[in-house]
């Protein structure tokens, strides 16, 4: 059998040819033959490598040439070169910076699994440190420090030491990471030098490049270790914003990065600061600008004059709205980050609603995000616009996103109270698309709009009651049937309705169940005469042939309460309940503020605190200084307000799960928030649902199904924020839980 | 930072690994992921890292292949993947990004091997490291043009989002300055735009070239007496910005070759090349009737060229009829859409196309999405911001002079206009736009004066010499 073997085939010049002139069906076929055939090249690459070439190859051409087809083995194909690995050291050696850079490459490869052969190149290594030729030393001190083996981690320190002082910036600056990347691989070795110290003192280069290098060096290592503190003072802030011009776009980032380690001592110095990198928001490199807009919102937080803030805000909107013509990646990325500054300075994008519409071909990921901005920034001021282009949206082909606008609409009329009428109108009319996904979604949030608004537009039931028979969702059933319970005394056939519900509930969910159980019970309460034969059907089902312990422990509840007290019943099913909010999903104060500090990272994205996403993330938190403007950061805010509410509950008895809330709101801003902060939370957590219980205690038993049902819409209004996110559910029902009290 | 680059085809095959830090492993937290033509370029993390410069450092990377090996895909990568590996090892430290100039890489990674002699590589290394790491990082020592040339291109994308009631739901520029410089020794270049540049939403605006005065005077006159608002601007890397924030100049030392120099947006006082009028007509359930009348705006001695208009029809359409006043209309079935052709629309002219589509009968009526109409052109001399290029001054110690050529030209970026939501009935979009009186008819005058006879010309019509 014929054995293809592509490697003989490439020319260094033609290899682009060859590689495709290959049909993918040629492969051995046998694993022996796949062995054999491995062996076979290798034997033969070596001799290939090992040939002189003649007197006439000067310039090793036919070294260079075997060396290309071992490193393309090595990645391309899943031929084990290992065996090379003696022949490659003794390659090494030869003046030539094109084959050294091959032979450095294999080394880093393969010097993990062959640790005793990584140690006979260590001296040409070492060699080449001191060689005439800057590229040379640099490239020779980056491949020593990829290598993680301990003896070439131990050798490299002391010339390292040396080359932090090479006359050549572009040795300084590789040597600058190196000491980065030693601490990687040996963080004592590294501690117990003075490299650190070395390091520190290459901020005073006179070159730019290396300063930013010593930086993003000094960063890297301060993330990752709790020892070593990273204090910029003034002067040496004020010095590396000096030169950023002269940086290159990475170089600016890394600066700017570390600008968030300035704490600013004085509120006019962080001002000036400001206004010094404001220039930076017209790079064309958006990580430039993010960063910066990151560096910008932390100063705000030392500023005491608001027309500054105010002036440095305005600075932001336009350059956040131009990320939005870049690729899709850094639209969605700014999106995000948008979200995230609309919540801490509501100020900036304020009159930007409109470059938030969706194009007809933007990514759904872009779509939605823009969405939910819009929900973020529509105002009674904007809302005619804005219901124009969500009805438009509603008419798309892609039904999730269309089902995320109509739910938006919903949302609006409970959040914007005077716009409710002009919602209403835009879902009726959605509604009569006939649309069964649309008609499903509105009808889910006009169920939530009765709720906010209990007793008006109810004359909007009859629309619903038209289209009963296109609802098959579960959640849109189960919100149809709590209307018919709700306001069975006005629906005319109200019990026909829930009759021809019932017929189906064996083959219902749980959450139908449910629905229809209360809503029998609520039939009966107001119409007891049409809902008597109902009644005692549906609480055996529930009692008796149910597996379900939720379900069956409800038909109990409602069974005993009406036996036992019917007019105690109908105060507790039919009695008034606390009207709801549909203030966005926002971010809880804490997280809020440390999210600021990270904006344009990857935790922004996720929205979530940088600890649930990176266990091992440094945390970072606002410096407490003279300067800080701790009255007008949102954590401190909501600490003031749980405190007053603590202090008006306890003087009516309140639930002591308010005291642990407002203790871990306390918690953050000061020294509190480490590595136990998380257990502080999981308290918070259990508490407040301890706290949800209590308050749908109170509001009765009825209210159950329908708080379980709100705490899974308000997640879903979040588009992509609370999807899978297991921490930050009882966050909601914390403030849903707050909500509730705050209303009583 | 990055722990490591990853490239691999579209069958999900490796192409290229290079791992830079020990925490690379097949699992990571984080993947960032690019498509270059037939590749995916993947960076992964395992921190939380700056996303957005690592995103903008795989665009990067992705240009750096192209201008290296003309395209950056599954075989420029197979065939340089030596290559590559040695650019990623430069422009990647510790998984940092460092220098990703072209220029300056390719000073010392070359395709071909050169030869030199052992002095000569040593002198030329470190002047290669200075470039490496110095502020001008983006251009060499020592270029030499036997004559001196600039070539300014002004290219703007105009986004319209029209309702289908005919109201503008968005209107805006995305501009950008594209730069060829063929320049001697190390030029200090200064542009100059409109007299007025006004940047920014209100107030903080500054002056270019004196016109002081007439703050918040109306639209249409501030556009007569050629200013611009800009919304925003972005700025090469190049480009002194601290000057820019200062009095608006702009001052740079450019790159060799052709680069962006700025890109900007506007979303005031945008002028629209193209009025339409579009009404549908949904007659029952097995016709609709499209008309549609498009008006070029602009002034009757400029044209635009490769007019596409695509209409969407319904999913079920059977059969088009359509009639075109101009150009060529086809039916794509595979795009369900009606695609009227105009080679060439000049200005102040009306062209309309009436069509009908005759649907086929479908067991369940479903709704029709509308997608919107949608425009593509390019209109030479022409800019929607009302954008200028007032000079471009080249200061060099040889004092030489040099030649300096722009061009003007507008495009479609997102141009939609919408067809209205509900079933049944009629629908009307039409769009009315104020058109102010034109400063860029000077620009087509002014067109009289090219140059006849340079070498490049051929290559850029519709220049201008400045």
């Amino acid at each position: 059998m014929p054995i293809p073997m592509p490697m003989h085939v490439i020319s260094p010049y033609g290899g682009a040819a060859a590689w495709n002139a290959l049909p993918p069906q040629y492969r051995p076929l046998t694993q022996n033959a796949v062995l054999t055939a491995a062996q076979g090249k290798v034997a033969e690459l070596r001799l290939e490598l090992n040939s002189s070439g003649g007197k006439k190859d000067k310039n090793f051409s036919s070294k260079k040439i075997a060396l290309k087809k071992i490193v393309a083995n090595m990645t391309m194909s899943n031929n084990d070169m290992v065996a090379l690995f003696p022949d490659i050291v003794g390659v090494m050696g030869t003046q030539s910076l094109e084959i050294k850079k091959m032979c450095f490459l294999y080394l880093v490869n393969y010097a993990r699994t062959k640790p005793e052969i990584a140690l006979k190149a260590l001296p040409i290594l070492l060699n080449d440190l001191e060689d005439s030729n800057p590229l040379m030393r640099a490239l020779a001190l980056r491949t020593l420090s990829y290598v993680h083996v301990k003896q070439y981690v131990e050798n490299t320190v002391q010339p390292l030491k040396g080359l932090l002082k090479d006359s050549d910036p572009y040795v300084r600056k590789t040597a600058a990471f190196c000491v980065a990347k030693l601490y990687d691989h040996d963080r004592h070795l590294v501690e117990g030098s003075d490299l650190i110290d070395r390091l520190n003192m290459m901020l005073r280069d006179e070159n730019p490049t290396v300063v930013s290098s010593a930086l993003a060096s000094l960063m890297d290592i301060w993330e990752r270790s709790e020892s070593i503190k990273l204090t910029i003072d003034y002067a040496n802030a004020s010095k590396i914003v000096q030169i950023l011009p002269d940086c290159s776009e990475w170089g600016q980032t890394y600066i700017l990065e570390a600008l968030t380690s300035y704490v600013p001592q004085d509120t006019s110095e962080a001002a000036l600061l400001a206004d010094r990198i404001t220039p930076r928001l017209s790079h064309t490199n958006s990580a430039v600008v993010l960063t910066c807009i990151r560096v910008i919102l932390y100063l705000m937080n030392y500023i005491d004059s608001e027309k500054t803030i105010a002036l440095l805000c305005t600075k932001l909107s336009p350059p956040l709205v131009t990320l939005l013509s870049k690729g899709p990646e850094i639209q969605y990325l700014a999106l995000r980050n948008a979200l995230l500054i609309l919540q801490r300075r509501p100020e900036v994008l304020r009159n930007d609603i409109r470059v938030f519409f969706c194009k007809y071909n933007d990514p759904i990921y872009v779509k939605v995000t823009k969405l939910e901005l819009i929900f973020m920034l529509a105002s009674e001021k904007n809302i005619r616009e804005v219901l124009t282009e969500l009805r438009e949206y509603a008419t798309e082909i892609d039904v999730h996103f269309v089902r995320k606008s109509v739910r938006a609409i919903g949302k609006l009329a409970i959040k914007i109270e005077p716009a409710a009428k002009l919602c209403i109108a835009s879902l009726l009319e959605l509604v009569a698309t006939k649309v069964s996904y649309i008609v499903q979604e509105a009808t889910v949030v006009i169920k939530n709009i009765f709720r906010k608004y209990p007793n008006q537009y109810e004359s909007i039931i009859s629309t619903l009651c038209e289209n009963l028979d296109s609802l098959d969702e579960p959640e849109a059933k189960a919100a149809m049937i709590w209307v018919i319970g709700q306001y069975a005394d006005r629906i005319e056939n109200s019990e026909v309705l829930l009759e021809d519900f019932l017929d189906g509930w064996a083959d219902e969910t749980h959450d139908v169940q449910l629905a229809l159980l209360t809503a029998t019970v609520k039939l009966f309460i107001q119409r007891p005469s049409k809902g008597q034969d109902l009644v005692p059907k549906v609480l055996k089902w529930a009692t008796e042939d149910t597996d379900n312990p939720d379900l069956r422990d409800r038909g109990y509840m409602y069974w005993r309460l009406l036996s036992s007290n019917p007019a105690a019943a109908k105060s507790i099913v039919m009695g008034e309940k606390p009207a709801i909010t549909a203030e966005s999903e926002k971010l809880d104060p804490a997280t809020l503020e440390e999210m600021c500090l990270v904006v344009g990272t990857l935790a922004t994205v996720y929205l979530k605190p940088v600890h649930t996403v990176f266990r091992s993330a440094r945390p970072r938190r606002l410096q407490d200084s003279p300067a800080l403007q701790k009255e007008r950061l949102p954590s401190w805010q909501a600490a003031q307000k749980a405190k007053l509410l603590t202090e008006r509950q306890l003087a009516g008895g309140a639930p002591p799960a308010l005291q642990s809330q407002q203790y871990a709101a306390n918690g953050n801003g000061s020294a509190g928030r480490n590595a136990d902060a998380l257990e502080e939370a999981d308290a918070l957590f259990a508490s407040m649902g301890g706290q949800n219980m209590m308050s749908s205690m109170n509001d009765g038993f009825a209210s159950s199904p329908t708080h379980a049902v709100h705490g899974e819409q308000s997640q879903m209004y979040i588009v992509n924020q609370g999807q899978g996110l297991g921490t930050m559910r009882p966050m909601t029902h914390a403030e849903d839980g707050e909500g509730d009290l705050l209303s009583f | 930072m990055l722990s490591g680059i990853l490239l691999f085809n579209q069958k999900g095959e490796l192409l290229i690994l290079r791992a830079f830090r020990q925490d690379m492993r097949p699992r990571l937290a984080d993947v960032f992921r690019i498509q270059s033509d037939n590749i995916y370029v993947v960076g992964v993390s395992k921190g939380n890292v700056n996303s957005a410069l690592v995103f903008e450092f795989l665009y990067k990377l992705v240009s750096l292949g192209k201008s290296y090996f003309g395209r950056f895909d599954e075989e420029a990568v197979k065939s340089n993947f030596v290559m590559v590996y040695e650019l990623l090892d430069e422009v990647l430290d510790f998984g940092y990004p460092q220098n990703t100039e072209t220029e300056t890489l390719k000073m010392y990674i070359t395709t071909e091997g050169a030869v030199k002699s052992e002095q000569r590589a040593l002198e030329d290394s470190s002047k290669i490291t200075m470039q490496a790491t110095g502020a001008l990082s983006w251009r060499r020592d020592n270029i030499k043009y036997r004559k001196n040339e600039a070539f300014v291109d002004v290219i703007e994308d105009v986004n319209l989002l029209v309702s289908a009631t005919g109201t503008v739901l968005r209107a805006d520029v995305n501009g950008s300055i594209e730069m060829r410089a063929y320049l001697t020794g190390t030029p200090e270049c200064k542009f100059g735009l409109n007299d007025r540049l006004t940047l920014g939403e209100n107030g903080a605006d500054t002056s270019l070239g004196g016109a002081v005065g007439n703050i918040g005077g109306n639209k249409a006159s501030k556009a007569a007496a050629g200013s611009v608002t800009l919304e925003d601007v972005s700025l090469h890397q190049c480009v002194k910005l601290s000057n820019f924030t200062n009095d608006r100049t702009i001052s740079f030392i450019p790159p060799d070759g052709s680069f962006q120099l700025m890109t900007y947006r506007a979303t005031e006082n945008v002028n629209l090349p193209f009025k339409v009028q579009a009404i549908v007509n949904e007659v029952g359930k097995s016709k609709v009737d499209f008309s549609i009348a498009i008006r070029a705006n602009y002034g009757s001695k400029l044209f635009a060229t490769n007019v596409v208009v695509k209409i969407p029809t319904p999913l079920n359409t059977a059969n088009t009829t359509h009639r075109t006043s101009q150009g060529k209309a086809k039916y794509e079935p595979s795009e369900n859409a009606i695609v009227w052709k105009i080679a060439r629309f000049t200005g102040q002219s009306e062209f309309v196309l009436s069509a009908e589509a005759e649907l086929s009968a479908m067991t369940q009526h479903k709704a029709w999405s509308r997608p919107p109409l949608s425009m593509q052109f390019s209109l030479l001399m022409f800019t929607s911001s009302g954008l200028l290029v007032r000079y471009l001054k080249v200061f060099e110690k040889s004092n030489y002079s040099s030649v300096k050529w722009v061009r003007y030209m507008t495009r479609a970026g997102s141009y939609e206009i919408r067809l209205g939501g509900d079933t049944g009935g009629k629908m009307c979009s039409t769009v009315t736009f104020v058109t102010p009186t034109d400063p860029r008819q000077i620009i087509a005058v002014s067109l009289d004066s090219l140059r006849k006879g340079s070498q490049r010309e051929d290559t850029f019509p519709g220049r201008h010499h400045l």
